[in-house]
């Protein structure tokens, strides 16, 4: 492959409420036994980029635990490999990432003394599979400056977070719009980008110049009429997860049969770090429905229309109902949950209820201490 | 210069025939055990979390499961610049060529290896028990008697004593004599084919006994050495172990991991057992679906009923599916309306929709009743069964079968079907 990846993971959203509180975004657990960077670093595998890097800074702990090892990613190469850059102090700068232009401007040398022709940027909170490849075909053939891969939102859908794209016939952006209130089409950027490195390089430099610090609004939006910025459109499945409801709806959607076959049966696979946890055990009393249930697991009690990810625990006796619950959760016996995002390493006490809506998920957050054989 | 205190040679050439149909393909090591693992993970795993981090495997029979499985270790951590994991098959030499004739006769034929090493001690291991046990330990004890030979051994029922190669210890466990399989047994000590060996004790006996065709360590290197004066004791193990040998002992080991608080337990955090796990999605369970009393692997789909069974990964089972008391390895299928019950499905197996297994009656098996001998319905790996068939207890079936190959839609008890390459 003639590009090298990079993966923006340093940033922190309100919308993600308390699930943030100690982990970054890119590291939020997804369906069962992956975490959201997982999918953009499998893409970059599978596209066969073999040096990538991942920058990273709010609470970036969470990241540098999972990415503690790379060969998950098939990444342990002496060709390439993965690296993970947080904000440093060096002899000129002792600022943190002020933007995503900014990191890459912070890791200016990572871009310089790499051979590949090409860049690819990826943001590390979309869940998709997408063939960058493809990707870098379309930017040559339209002989592209910066290429921008868009996907259409469903009418409906809250858009205000995204950046709204409006393009001309052969596919060229002709309108940028960060984040606006009301948007004037339903083509949003996937915050997925291929450009040539050198032109990178130029276009950061410059921005570093003139003290400006986001890719979006300082590159995409500046120069949408000066440089030819193409939009490549994904028609296949792609979510954000970088706010409470749609991370709420993104596990639930693999509660859909064409949505795991889609990403668990057919080709590619997306990889993930490997826990070594026995299989999920159903004693006596367990009742599951319509569920995601992941290994490690152990259940005694209903679970219906719910995600339970690594080594969780429903005591005889519980209903668990349209929730997700986290990893190494441990729900004590005749407790009630329904609509509810459990935190990962909780502790719920016997004979309790949480109870949120469909409209307005719960996030129950409890750090009980915890007792057991 | 390379120097490896402990590193262990774990014997995983064997075939393991009393397993049937299961093994037909594949050594029994590398046989699905408890959904998610293979049986050698046990033996790799254990070493491991022992610090034993040089691992020879001697393969033989049908070895190629057992390569990809194991790969270069990635898995068990056993990826190393210095050590690691080696599989060693046999090899020609210039004069001749030899698979390996015994125990002994391939660990003889893997002196070069060890050499490499440098080691002070020699840990052999079969891959065919399922146990956790730290070998580290083991060494503690083998230093702090001066032994030449510790052989691990568990106390068994008197009753059932006659069946194992027992060992007459003093009150220091030094073992005075040896009884294989005997008639009125004089101890319950059982020897669980797990030695530590001094290397020079070991290197010198295998050069002495090279020549001994199938060289066995228990038939020929230990009372060898025994007799020749060697400090040989006895290390007691009083924990869960399991030999997998049979058809029904390993249904029961299976069967024991679904206990609410099984005596075998996967979930301690201190000895984790590894596995290759190319399988990660989380386990889908449909709205119809019921499953009690199971254990259940990774990317399974459950649209049917489970009770009292063993999923491996990737398995979907249809809708109106029953399966019961049954282990089902990785990736099969299940179709629609399909009865399980008292059945050993291996990999890559498709049943189809409406089908009855292990229906009527015990009857005695046709084909080899030394193996056959259980209730168990046994399908290898890779197998068809059509749609509409029943299948009664204690049969057999390998391949690609076809309605036209049951008689009335009927294989009747004790009966089987090999298919294209099947042989026992």
């Amino acid at each position: 492959m003639r590009a090298i990846g990079i993966v923006l993971a340093g940033g922190n959203s309100k919308r993600m409420r308390e699930l943030s509180n100690k982990r970054a975004i890119a590291a939020m657990p997804i369906a069962g036994n992956y975490r959201s960077i997982d999918f953009a670093l499998s893409n970059m595998t599978n596209s066969h980029i073999q040096n990538v890097a991942v920058l990273t800074q709010y609470n970036s702990r969470s990241l540098h635990l999972h990415l503690s090892s790379s060969k998950w990613w098939d990444f342990g190469r002496k060709q390439g490999g993965l690296y993970v850059f947080t904000p440093t102090i060096t002899a000129e700068s002792s600022d943190w990432y002020r933007g995503t232009a900014d990191a890459l401007y912070q890791n200016l040398i990572f871009l310089k003394n790499s051979h590949e022709p090409y860049v690819v940027i990826a943001a590390g909170d979309g869940i998709y599979k997408l063939d960058y490849g493809k990707v870098l075909e379309y930017h040559i053939e339209k002989k592209a400056d910066i290429t921008v891969v868009c996907t259409e939102l469903p009418a409906g859908e809250d858009t205000t977070r995204f950046g709204i794209v409006k393009t001309n016939d052969d596919g060229r952006i002709t309108d940028f719009e960060e984040k606006p209130m009301v948007a004037s089409s339903n083509t949003v950027s996937c915050g997925i980008y291929v450009i040539r490195r050198r032109q990178l390089i130029e276009l950061i430099e410059r921005c570093a110049m003139e003290d400006r610090y986001d890719f979006v609004s300082d590159i995409l939006v500046r120069y949408r009429n000066l440089k030819r910025i193409y939009a490549y459109r994904m028609n296949t499945y792609w979510r954000n997860i970088a706010s409470v409801e749609s991370y709420y709806k993104t596990n639930m959607d693999f509660l859909k049969p064409e949505v795991r076959d889609y990403f668990f049966r057919q080709y590619p696979d997306v990889y993930s770090k490997i826990d070594d946890l026995p299989p999920a055990k159903y004693n006596p009393g367990a009742s599951v429905k319509n569920s995601l249930i992941s290994s490690g697991s152990i259940v005694n009690g209903v679970v219906e229309n719910s995600v339970l990810f690594k080594k969780a625990y429903i005591g005889n006796n519980c209903v668990i109902r349209n929730s997700i619950i986290l990893n190494d959760v441990y729900v004590g016996d005749n407790t009630v949950i329904e609509n509810c995002i459990v935190e990962s390493r909780d502790t719920i006490r016997a004979n309790t209820t949480y109870i949120g809506t469909p409209d307005n998920v719960k996030i129950v957050i409890e750090k009980n201490e915890r007792y057991t054989l | 210069m390379i120097k490896k205190e402990m590193i262990a040679m774990l014997l995983a050439g064997g075939q393991g025939s009393r397993l049937g149909v299961l093994t037909q393909k594949v050594a029994k090591p590398a046989v699905s055990f408890g959904g998610k693992y293979r049986i050698i993970d046990f033996p790799l795993s254990n070493c491991i979390n022992s610090g034993v981090d040089t691992v020879g495997v001697l393969t033989q029979y049908q070895p190629l499961r057992l390569n990809t499985h194991i790969g270069i270790g990635i898995p068990w951590d056993l990826d190393r610049n210095v050590g690691g994991v080696t599989i060693l098959p046999p090899y020609e030499r210039s004069k001749g060529s030899d698979w390996y004739t015994g125990t002994a006769n391939a660990i003889y034929q893997n002196l070069e290896y060890m050499e490499t090493y440098n080691p002070d001690y020699v840990l052999i291991l079969s891959g065919d028990h399922i146990y956790k046990m730290d070998y580290e330990v083991m060494l503690e004890y083998h230093k702090a008697n001066n032994a030449d030979i510790t052989i691990a051994a568990m106390p068994v029922p008197i009753e059932e004593a006659s069946r194992f190669g027992i060992l007459i210890t003093d009150e220091n466990n030094r073992i005075t004599e040896f009884e294989e399989k005997p008639a009125n047994p004089r101890s319950n000590l059982a020897s669980m084919g797990i030695y530590i060996f001094s290397w020079k004790v070991l290197k010198e006996a295998l050069i002495k006994m090279s020549d001994v065709p199938g060289c066995d360590f228990g038939k020929h290197i230990i009372p060898d050495c025994f007799e020749s004066g060697n400090r040989v004791f006895a290390y007691e193990y009083n924990g869960y172990w399991k030999d997998v040998g049979t058809l029904s002992s390993y249904w029961e080991a299976n069967m024991e991991l679904i206990d609410i608080i099984p005596e075998f337990n996967l979930y301690e955090e201190y000895w984790k057992i590894y596995t290759k796990s190319d399988i990660i999605p989380p386990q889908y369970v449909s709205e119809e679906a019921v499953i009690d009393r199971s254990i259940i692997g990774e990317g399974t789909e459950i649209c049917g009923e489970v009770h009292n069974s063993v999923i491996g990964a990737g398995v979907v089972i249809k809708s109106g599916a029953v399966v019961k008391d049954s282990i089902i390895m990785r990736e099969c299928v299940i179709g629609e309306n399909t009865t399980i019950s008292k059945a050993i499905i291996a990999e890559n197996v498709i049943v189809g929709a409406d089908c009855e297994l292990g229906a009527g009656d015990f009857a005695p098996s046709k084909y080899d009743p030394k193996v056959y001998q259980f209730d168990l319905v046994t399908i290898g790996e890779n197998s068809v069964i059509p749609d509409k068939v029943k299948v009664g207890k204690n049969t057999a079936i390998v391949g690609e079968t076809r309605l036209e190959d049951y008689p009335d839609g009927q294989l009747a008890g004790g009966d089987y079907i090999i298919k294209a390459g099947g042989m026992k």
